[in-house]
């Protein structure tokens, strides 16, 4: 069942559209959020509260590359493949990143911490090679750059676990 | 030089809140507007030849032409910005959401009164958090001091506006492909006719133009139709945001006159080429356009003489290539991204794009063969306009074609040399 929240904010939306069905692919978004990812149960919710069949809903869901139909990591990494990324040394970014991470493009780190994603042009080409982490963009990459970036995470999360710790 | 568009706009810098914008004279036009005939403002913007630019180049007028006015059209009427911009490559909108979001919404409100809409959408492509942040907080602020909602600025005028942020992918710039993302299903393309102008979103009239079309509305509105077209080098109307990317020493955007020459855009402004690089061609507005090379650099960056040189204008913003890339890898990086987005409606390009791929990715990786040059030179054919469902699969086989023709060395040294002369052994 959708959380309280989760219905709020779906109906807020749907109040721009002449029909339920056209908010199906927000309320995916908002499900997402909530929840980290969409899961069988989440399609399952959403089609309930849209009057959707599940399966009409699950063919948008799978449609669209943001919506994960798979658990993903704390942080989301959306590395650009695009072609002046490309040109800018996004192979060699992508090695360093997966050396660093352990994992390969499309998977999640053992410790759920980061899940590694490619992703098609971020708009930001004259900046060449960009990823986005999360809901920031990073721009002008290299490796040491990169190293850097994924440093700032690890403190962030020292610190926010300090800071439960020291609440306990 | 005049530059309305980016006039606002200082990188780095917040965007002009409402008040910021009105004191530079914005939402005049939105005022002179209203006390014109609907009739009066699409004269004024065919009289001053803009053309749209998503890519396509057709003549905004036109296009609004074709919605049914008077009290006999079908209601609502809808009118969509494509802020979708997920073209590789591409930039240059981003620039403009960002930068002067009161600029857009502006020129949404003129351009829907113009058509006589009752509703219209921004329609923005997932990435763009910030544009996303600062495109609502302009359309809360327009409706606060009523520039939006019912009876605008006491006139018997109203407009309801919202944003739509998508879940990312690129078929969803393609017009009909994006109504049906707007109605919630899968962005797959439409059948034309009937076009969207009288039957489009949710079966009624509707516009779709892009954010820099838009954003020239109410400048030409203000400042007129021989104003504007005085902007141009050429017969196409106005200014042009246009940009570089690859390996130039400054890489960017730029808002220069329409028809401003390649040469000067890449050395001028571009700064030429990074010490050590050579250029070889470039993909004049996108990914899919066809490459041009040395000898095109004169060619004035208009719809009408790029299309002379054997390319498109596209969205003006250029990806360089240089003599250190192989351009064999780069058109398999192209076309991996077009067979990825392929929605897969139509056989021809989700099946021929795959091939394609998998063609230039056994060339990259030593397995090429002779016979492979022939074959993706007929998919290029076989995947050209009138063969598939929409463009995107054409759009594919524009670098394909041109890059076949102008590094054809390239690729027979992929396949004698059974090895990527550009890979380290």
């Amino acid at each position: 069942m959708l959380s309280e929240q989760e219905r709020k904010e779906i109906e807020a939306h749907a109040r721009h559209y002449p029909n339920n069905r056209a908010v199906c692919i927000e309320a995916l978004k908002i499900v997402q959020q909530h929840r980290g990812w969409v899961s069988n149960e989440g399609i399952a919710d959403v089609a309930e509260a849209l009057q959707m069949k599940p399966a009409e809903l699950e063919s948008v869901a799978t449609f669209y590359n943001m919506i994960f139909r798979k658990p993903v990591g704390k942080h989301v990494i959306l590395l650009c493949d695009s072609v002046s990324c490309w040109i800018m040394g996004y192979e060699r970014l992508r090695q360093h990143l997966g050396d660093r991470l352990g994992i390969r493009p499309g998977q999640t780190t053992a410790d759920g911490r980061f899940t590694l994603l490619p992703n098609v042009c971020l708009g930001a080409c004259d900046h060449a090679p960009v990823m986005m982490v999360d809901d920031a963009h990073y721009q002008d990459l290299d490796p040491a750059r990169i190293d850097q970036i994924l440093a700032s995470y690890q403190q962030e999360e020292e610190k926010s676990t300090d800071g439960n710790t020291a609440d306990a | 030089m005049e530059t309305p568009l980016t006039h606002n706009i200082s990188p780095g810098r917040e965007p002009p809140d409402l008040a910021q914008y009105e004191k530079a004279g914005g939402y005049g036009a939105l005022r002179k507007a209203l006390g014109m005939a609907p009739a009066e403002i699409q004269a004024a913007v065919k009289e001053s030849n803009l053309r749209g630019r998503g890519g396509a180049g057709f003549p905004t007028a036109q296009k609004w032409s074709f919605v049914p006015m008077g009290d006999d059209a079908p209601r609502p009427k809808y009118l969509v910005c494509n802020a979708d911009e997920m073209e590789p490559g591409t930039f240059k909108d981003r620039m403009l959401l960002e930068g002067d979001p009161h600029q857009l919404i502006e020129g949404i409100i003129i351009s829907a009164y113009a058509i006589q809409a009752d509703v219209a959408y921004v329609f923005l492509r997932w990435a763009y958090k910030l544009a996303a942040r600062r495109v609502e907080r302009a359309i809360v602020e327009a409706y606060r001091h009523g520039y939006l909602g019912k009876n605008i600025l006491g006139s018997a005028y109203s407009l309801e506006m919202h944003l739509h942020v998508s879940a990312g992918r690129y078929i969803c710039g393609e017009e009909t492909a994006l109504l049906n993302a707007l109605e919630g299903k899968r962005a797959n393309p439409r059948a034309k006719p009937p076009y969207p102008q009288v039957s489009g979103l949710w079966g009624k009239p509707t516009i779709v133009n892009s954010v820099e079309t838009l954003c020239n509305v109410p400048h030409i509105v203000k400042q007129g139709a021989e104003w504007f077209r005085s902007l141009s080098r050429s017969d196409d109307g106005g200014t042009k945001l246009y940009g570089a990317s690859g390996r130039v020493k400054n890489p960017g955007l730029w808002e220069l006159p329409m028809g401003t020459p390649l040469r000067e855009i890449l050395e001028e402004h571009a700064g030429g080429m990074r010490d050590g690089y050579q250029f070889r061609g470039v993909l004049p507005g996108g990914a899919s356009t066809d490459f041009v090379t040395a000898e095109h650099l004169d060619v004035a960056m208009d719809f009408d003489s790029v299309q002379k040189a054997g390319s498109r204008l596209g969205t003006g913003t250029m990806i360089i290539l240089d003599d250190k890339t192989c351009p064999v890898g780069m058109l398999l990086n192209l076309e991996h991204f077009f067979a990825q987005e392929s929605c897969g409606w139509c056989t021809p390009c989700w099946s021929g794009l795959s091939w394609i791929e998998q063609i230039l990715q056994d060339m990259e990786e030593g397995r090429g063969r002779a016979s492979d040059l022939e074959l993706l030179e007929s998919h290029t054919r076989l995947l050209g306009p009138g063969h598939t469902f929409c463009a995107l699969a054409p759009g594919a086989a524009e670098p394909l074609q041109s890059g076949l023709k102008y590094f054809r060395d390239d690729f027979e040294r992929h396949i004698h040399e059974k090895r990527c002369p550009w890979s380290p052994t």
